[in-house]
């Protein structure tokens, strides 16, 4: 079996702060993680592995330093990694980065499965699993919660939903995107980390991986953003108490105000 | 302080930290609460290789020395020294077989704990026999191709959860200290069963059980190294093994800094933090000088054991004493900047004092230690 997991390096959602004059991210002192939910899908691909044989390639498109999300996958299970790194990438959209990423996946080769995080911590669009599968005309499924059952013909899981769950079965090749309630992520093991030091990392360009200079980067990105502020302040809240009875009553006597 | 670790070393300490962040951390008050073995976090550690770090390369292991041992044992003991203690009592469990099995008998067992499938326990203690181990009563007689056991080990950490167990007995009582031998006994063996648990002050995420042996019968070749060696293994196992139980103090003693300074930082009374005032300053700066030279003491008698040196059993005594009766005491003190919080279960001091006390007593007490360190100094100074 054949997994390819795509990860991103993000910076720690604790750390971030919005500049209040310009509205952009504060990056300085900032310390760059692994996307969390890609961490559960890289443990789910190293579960599967583990269960049905195979490899687990990790894929990240990002600036040279992301090859550290790259090795922690390998310190966690991942046999190899490749880096998609090249300044015409920069200020690409989910569009453009599902059409750069698809076109790394069809240099990597063949697959069976492709797992990706729910969404990125940063952009939280939860675009670019659905848009990656779009690209290559395989079915996806979203917010996978729990394999049931993992053979080399097909996958059977749950499908989180609001009000419960789905359950599914589908053939290779697909895409999924997991949340964080599938696995726990394990701890980078020695053997691991020592790998990891080791691991050759392969890079690849917009002219490796064949990429139309027109469909990446801020270039081919349809998505414009227009603005970035913080969210207005919450009007001010009071709790009501008493009995029901006297909360109903305290309730019906504020909104009347707005009659 | 900056030890200038190599680059494996800070790939084991990086690895200790996490599982102590973010498995043990967060369930030590339960643990120790419901007297619940840590068997999870165990198994986790397992797979993260932590268990491997002292078993040689050949056996699955890593192959690493006292000192690598002790950066992870100071990183877990900073999160619970009753998990740190299952832990340890593992590695402890097996010394016996690196130390003096046969290859075979390595690559029967060493594989499963270096992977963390199973566990070990070492059973040396006895109603009778404690800092003198030479009271030792359970008995050893070999019958056909059989060893016969019948006894009972006291407050043997790891019993009941541990699948393979190193055990002294005596085979020949007229030869005295030679007459002991080490045996591996297995979990399940004929004759072998495991007593309730004990319930103990602290360290209560551990097991501690009695060891029963009601003619307990197991192959021959279960005998670890030569009949009558059983002694000699016993105290290179414990020399190997006490810079460990330091390391645990190390944690504590960390833990406790953090958790005190923290608080000191945060209460205020007569209008300023307490951290303001020379008294709690004082018990601050005392705590931490003290925790600075047993690390100190501890991370260079490692360096030095892992030389093979003449004087392994003075250096590890050493250290084991400094830094135990460090813990005993920054962890009182911590409990005293905090006041009636510390002496609360709400906060975590409480424990740590607690757990500190079993560090001044198990794998050899204090004074016991003290003993060593002085009789050694007496040999030194007559061959001079």
């Amino acid at each position: 079996m054949k997994i390819i997991v795509c990860i991103k390096q993000v910076p720690d959602a604790k750390d971030v702060r919005l500049d209040p004059e310009t509205n952009t991210l504060d990056r300085e002192g900032v310390q760059s993680i692994m996307n969390p939910y890609d961490q559960h899908a890289v443990e789910e691909a190293v579960c599967l592995k583990e269960q049905l044989g195979g490899e687990v390639t990790v894929l990240s498109m990002g600036p040279p330093q992301a090859e550290e999300v790259l090795k922690q996958a390998i310190s966690c299970g991942a046999d190899n990694a490749v880096l998609i790194s090249d300044r015409a990438f920069a200020g690409a959209d989910t569009w453009a980065t599902s059409y750069t990423l698809a076109k790394a996946v069809e240099k990597i080769g063949e697959f069976d499965l492709i797992l990706c995080g729910k969404q990125a911590i940063d952009g939280d669009t939860a675009q670019v699993g659905p848009g990656l599968a779009i690209q290559l005309d395989i079915p996806f499924v979203t917010c996978i919660q729990k394999i049931r059952e993992a053979s080399d013909t097909e996958l059977v899981m749950e499908r989180m939903m609001d009000d419960g769950y789905d359950v599914l079965a589908a053939d290779y090749p697909m895409l999924l995107t997991v949340v964080k309630d599938i696995n726990q992520p394990r701890v980078p093991s020695l053997k691991g980390k020592m790998k990891a030091k080791k691991v050759q990392i392969r890079v690849l360009s917009a002219e490796d991986v064949g990429a139309d200079s027109a469909k990446i980067g801020l270039a081919g990105s349809p998505t414009q953003v227009v603005d970035v502020f913080p969210p207005p302040p919450r009007g001010e809240r009071s709790i009501l108490t008493g009995t029901i009875d006297e909360q109903i009553e305290q309730l019906v006597e504020k909104l009347a105000v707005y009659l | 302080m900056d030890y200038f670790l190599t680059e494996e070393q800070s790939m084991i300490v990086e690895i200790a930290k996490q599982i102590t962040d973010e498995q043990i951390i967060p369930n030590r008050a339960e643990l120790d609460e419901k007297d619940e073995f840590p068997r999870e976090i165990l198994e986790n550690m397992g797979k993260a290789d932590l268990f491997g770090v002292p078993i040689p390369e050949e056996y699955g292991g890593f192959g690493g020395g006292c000192l690598d041992i002790v950066l992870a044992l100071e990183q877990l003991g900073r999160g619970c020294i009753g998990v740190a203690t299952a832990f340890a009592a593992s590695s402890l469990g097996i010394y016996p077989i690196m130390i003096s099995g046969s290859d075979e008998m390595k690559q029967k067992y060493l594989p499963d704990i270096a992977a963390g499938k199973k566990f070990a326990a070492f059973g040396l203690t006895e109603a009778n026999a404690g800092s003198d181990a030479s009271g030792i009563q359970t008995t050893a007689v070999l019958d056909g191709d059989e060893w016969v056991l019948n006894g009972t080990k006291q407050w043997i950490t790891n019993g009941g959860e541990a699948q393979i167990y190193t055990v002294v007995a005596i085979t020949d009582r007229s030869r005295g200290a030679r007459g002991a031998s080490m045996f591996v006994v297995e979990e399940g063996d004929p004759g072998f069963s495991c007593g309730p648990k004990e319930k103990k002050m602290g360290i209560r995420a551990s097991s501690t059980t009695e060891l029963i042996f009601k003619d307990c019968r197991i192959p021959a070749d279960r005998l670890i190294g030569r009949k009558g060696t059983g002694f000699i293994t016993v105290m290179k196992t414990l020399d190997s093994s006490r810079p460990g139980i330091a390391a645990l103090g190390l944690g504590i003693g960390q833990a406790c800094i953090d958790e005190a300074t923290t608080y000191a930082k945060q209460r205020v009374q007569f209008n300023k933090p307490i951290i303001g005032f020379q008294a709690i300053q004082h018990i601050l700066a005392d705590m931490a000088i003290q925790l600075e030279a047993s690390r100190a003491l501890v991370y260079a008698s490692a360096k030095h054991i892992d030389a093979h040196p003449k004087d392994m059993s003075k250096v590890s005594s050493m250290c084991k004493v400094m830094a135990t009766d460090m813990a005993m005491k920054v962890s009182t003190d911590a409990v005293q900047v905090m006041g009636g919080y510390g002496y609360m279960r709400e906060y975590p001091v409480e424990k740590m004092m607690r757990d500190a006390k079993i560090l001044q007593i198990y794998e050899g007490t204090n004074q016991v230690q003290r003993n060593v360190i002085g009789q050694e100094l007496n040999k030194e100074y007559s061959r001079k």
